[in-house]
């Protein structure tokens, strides 16, 4: 029999996965929120999301090509920027929008960086916030879900429906005002296309942690910490823990890999960090939600925060080793 | 101790597919080969030098190579014949080694030396051990007299015997728990009584029940009023036979970084040396022969081998029967061992097993870009941070380095194991550990 042997250095297994499984996973965790989406908000927000996917991928395909870089397109992570984008944006933006914040987050936020794992702030929701600077009307143009039932097709060309207070802008407006738990679990609140259903997110959530795509630390603790700091605070800690953009965010933003530190105790400070700054901007700064930027500073503190909390290696001891 | 030491325990590692299929195949011997090949380095330390020349008779048992050094273990003929030439080989890891052949005679003539020792006292117990040209057979291959000398001899409370064999497809230290119980109880309480340390603990894996059962059942049955020997059930997962885990995981102490484990009270022997050496001072037999578990992908019958040392992997191979064509062979199992370029290249002492893997096991997949998954991090036993590892080898940053204690990976390859994209993480290490070795 002729053997050809290979050298190589060991280990000579491999657990199998690679980053397009990871990225599957995380569309697959992400396709709740997707159907919430179209049952929420109609036709129209499966076409804001096709449109920004579509981009993203295009986007991904010429830059790289344009860089003369080898093609990242298969990992399928221009999919999942796309996505969580279109699910920061409002039902009504106009489509060539959408499609200007796909390219933004991919090519300036991402792909200028190096690419995937390069970025130091999260693509989709540099996107955002370029939208949000560029496009205010339009950002903040939100409408009540199930609304489209009463038109289902007519919908899709409207961009100047009726705008509906989210939860939030709500209680900026009016710190009394009682709003029930219970429609916000389901999504039944103006907001983002991706956003506001609770359930769906946290089922996504739960697929992450099971399959092990992201620890529950993240989530868990800047959550926790939201909850914690409104309730001290004296503000409704349930309602803010079920509205605005946190649930996504928590879930599927702050959790990115390339943007959050990559041990477990700079994690825990990451996270309390984003709790702590959403509360402030929501409940002090002018914006009604302070999700997105707060992920987006605590982004760009990673790297310091990565280089002050970091694991003792093994026989590092403050003390000393002591047999007896 | 500390409290903190006692409830801490390494996190990390992996849980690669066993295949321990070989597990309940009884070990035969194979057949005296026509001829064996015995490198000059066969364990960690100075290369031996021929005692023996060309046209030389030699008998079972007769010692072919020594070394003056203190690091360094004597090397015995495990046939009888003639020495037919002397050879360099390269062995795995690129280490150039000059070799004795020798062909046999099919006599199987013993050596006079071969008798039983009786040693009285420790000097004289350090010396047979080091007659018996026993290295750690667990695969690292240190000389057993060296590592039963430690310095602070007096402060060793605890034999931690290492039989977790937590490596994909080896069986070999498993077959020696269920085959030779005897031995291996009765060999802790020499190095017990030698080395004036008051209890035995005996770590292994939870996924080897009936070793658990029969080694807590011989340890209970000796005459041990204080019940020094004690079996301890380990967790199943790579790499729990790593001395340091293993240390933590059965005692709670830490071995400190750039340590021995004698720093903390403890010596670590393989479960099969500990046999082995046993044996060796009740019949005079030295180290020249080792069970192999022999399996892979490509081998037609898996099997628990008692191989000659110095027999070519080839009639091993061969022995065993091939049902594909091999693409990858290895000494050792697929985590940490070394692929063979050359089935011509002997088995050696701390061999435990040979695995030859067939094409369908071996894909190359290219590596892409980092993604900061963490999966690294998280695998790692020794806490390290295989990601800034890797970011400050590219710049050469030995400072960096140093400071992310790049010296205390033990090489187990959790990381590459557990990379997604596929990136050789665990060889860019070994590279800056090279460059802090000469940096030095």
């Amino acid at each position: 029999m002729e053997h050809t042997l290979l050298v190589s250095s060991s280990p000579h297994v491999h657990c199998g996965m690679n980053t397009r499984d990871i990225m599957r996973d995380v569309i697959i965790a992400l396709s709740p929120a997707l159907a919430a989406s179209v049952w929420l908000f109609g036709l129209r927000a499966l076409a804001v999301e096709l449109v920004c996917v579509a981009s993203a991928l295009a986007a991904e395909y010429l830059s790289r090509r344009v860089m003369k870089r080898p093609q990242t397109v298969g990992d399928l992570s221009a999919v999942v920027t796309g996505l969580l984008l279109a699910f920061n944006l409002p039902a009504t933006i106009p489509l060539w929008q959408a499609a200007f914040g796909s390219v933004v987050a991919i090519v300036v936020a991402k792909q200028m960086f190096g690419g995937l794992g390069q970025n130091f702030v999260n693509p989709a929701l540099v996107g955002r916030i370029v939208l949000m600077g560029s496009f205010p009307e339009t950002m903040n143009n939100w409408v009540d879900p199930l609304k489209w039932l009463s038109d289902p097709l007519g919908h899709l060309g409207t961009v100047d429906a009726v705008s509906s207070a989210t939860p939030l802008a709500q209680m900026a407006a009016d710190s009394t005002v009682e709003i029930d738990a219970m429609p916000l679990l389901f999504g039944m609140r103006g907001g983002s296309l991706g956003e506001t259903c609770v359930i769906a997110l946290v089922l996504g959530g739960l697929y992450l942690v099971i399959r092990r795509i992201i620890s529950p630390m993240i989530p868990v603790v800047y959550i926790g910490t939201v909850f914690v700091m409104t309730w001290l605070l004296g503000a409704d800690p349930v309602t803010h823990i079920l509205s605005g953009g946190l649930m996504l965010g928590a879930i599927f933003m702050a959790t990115d890999y390339a943007t959050c530190p990559i041990n477990r105790s700079g994690k825990l400070v990451y996270a309390i960090g984003c709790g702590l700054l959403t509360v402030l901007i929501r409940l002090y700064g002018s914006l009604p939600d302070g999700v997105s930027f707060a992920i987006v500073i605590m982004n760009i503190l990673t790297p310091l925060i990565e280089r002050v909390v970091r694991p003792r290696p093994f026989g590092n001891k403050r003390g000393k080793a002591v047999a007896k | 101790m500390s409290l903190f030491s006692q409830i801490w325990r390494p996190h990390g590692g992996v849980h690669p597919p066993q295949h321990k299929d070989a597990s309940e195949i009884e070990s035969v011997t194979m057949p005296l080969p026509e001829k064996i090949i015995l490198p000059m380095s066969q364990h960690i330390g100075a290369p031996c030098t021929p005692v023996v020349k060309v046209g030389d008779t030699v008998d079972v048992g007769q010692v072919v190579a020594d070394s003056d050094a203190m690091v360094s273990a004597p090397i015995h003929s495990s046939i009888s014949g003639t020495v037919t030439a002397m050879k360099d080989v390269l062995l795995p890891g690129g280490r150039k080694s000059q070799a004795v052949v020798i062909t046999s005679d099919g006599e199987r003539r013993p050596h006079s030396s071969m008798k039983p020792r009786e040693p009285k006292t420790f000097e004289e117990f350090i010396e047979a051990v080091r007659d018996s040209g026993m290295v750690g057979l667990g695969g690292a291959g240190f000389p057993t007299h060296v590592k039963l000398n430690p310095k602070n001899r007096d402060q060793i409370d605890t034999i931690i015997i290492n039989a977790a064999e937590c490596e994909p497809y080896i069986v070999t230290d498993y077959r020696e728990c269920m085959e030779n119980s005897w031995d291996i109880i009765s060999g802790i309480r020499t190095v017990m009584t030698f080395l004036g340390a008051g209890r035995a603990i005996i770590g292994i894996e939870s996924n080897k029940p009936a070793a658990i059962a029969v080694l807590s059942h011989m340890a209970a049955t000796i005459n041990d009023p204080r019940r020094s020997i004690t079996v301890k059930a380990l967790r199943t997962r790579y790499p729990q036979g790593a001395e340091k885990v293993l240390i933590a995981e059965c005692t709670g102490r830490i071995v400190p970084a750039g340590g021995l484990p004698a720093d903390v009270g403890c010596i670590v022997m393989n479960v099969t040396s500990v046999a082995k050496l046993r044996r060796y001072l009740k019949t005079g037999t030295p180290l020249i022969r080792k069970r192999l578990t022999v399996a892979g992908s490509a081998v037609e019958r898996p099997m628990n081998l008692r191989t000659w040392i110095g027999t070519p992997v080839q009639d091993v191979l061969n022995f065993v029967g091939l049902k594909q064509p091999v693409r990858k062979l290895l000494y050792g199992g697929p985590m940490m061992g070394l692929a063979l370029m050359d089935p011509e290249l002997p088995v050696l002492k701390q061999n435990n097993a040979i695995v030859a893997l067939a094409e369908e096991d071996v894909q190359e997949i290219p590596a892409s870009t980092c993604i900061r998954c963490g999966r690294c991090v998280d695998a790692c036993p020794m806490s390290l941070l295989p990601t800034s590892i890797t970011k400050a080898y590219m710049a050469k940053d030995t400072d960096a380095l140093k400071r992310l204690s790049t010296m205390t990976c033990m090489e187990c390859g959790c990381c590459t194991f557990s990379c997604p994209a596929h990136r050789p993480i665990l060889q860019t290490i070994r590279m800056a550990k090279d460059i802090l070795r000469t940096a030095k």
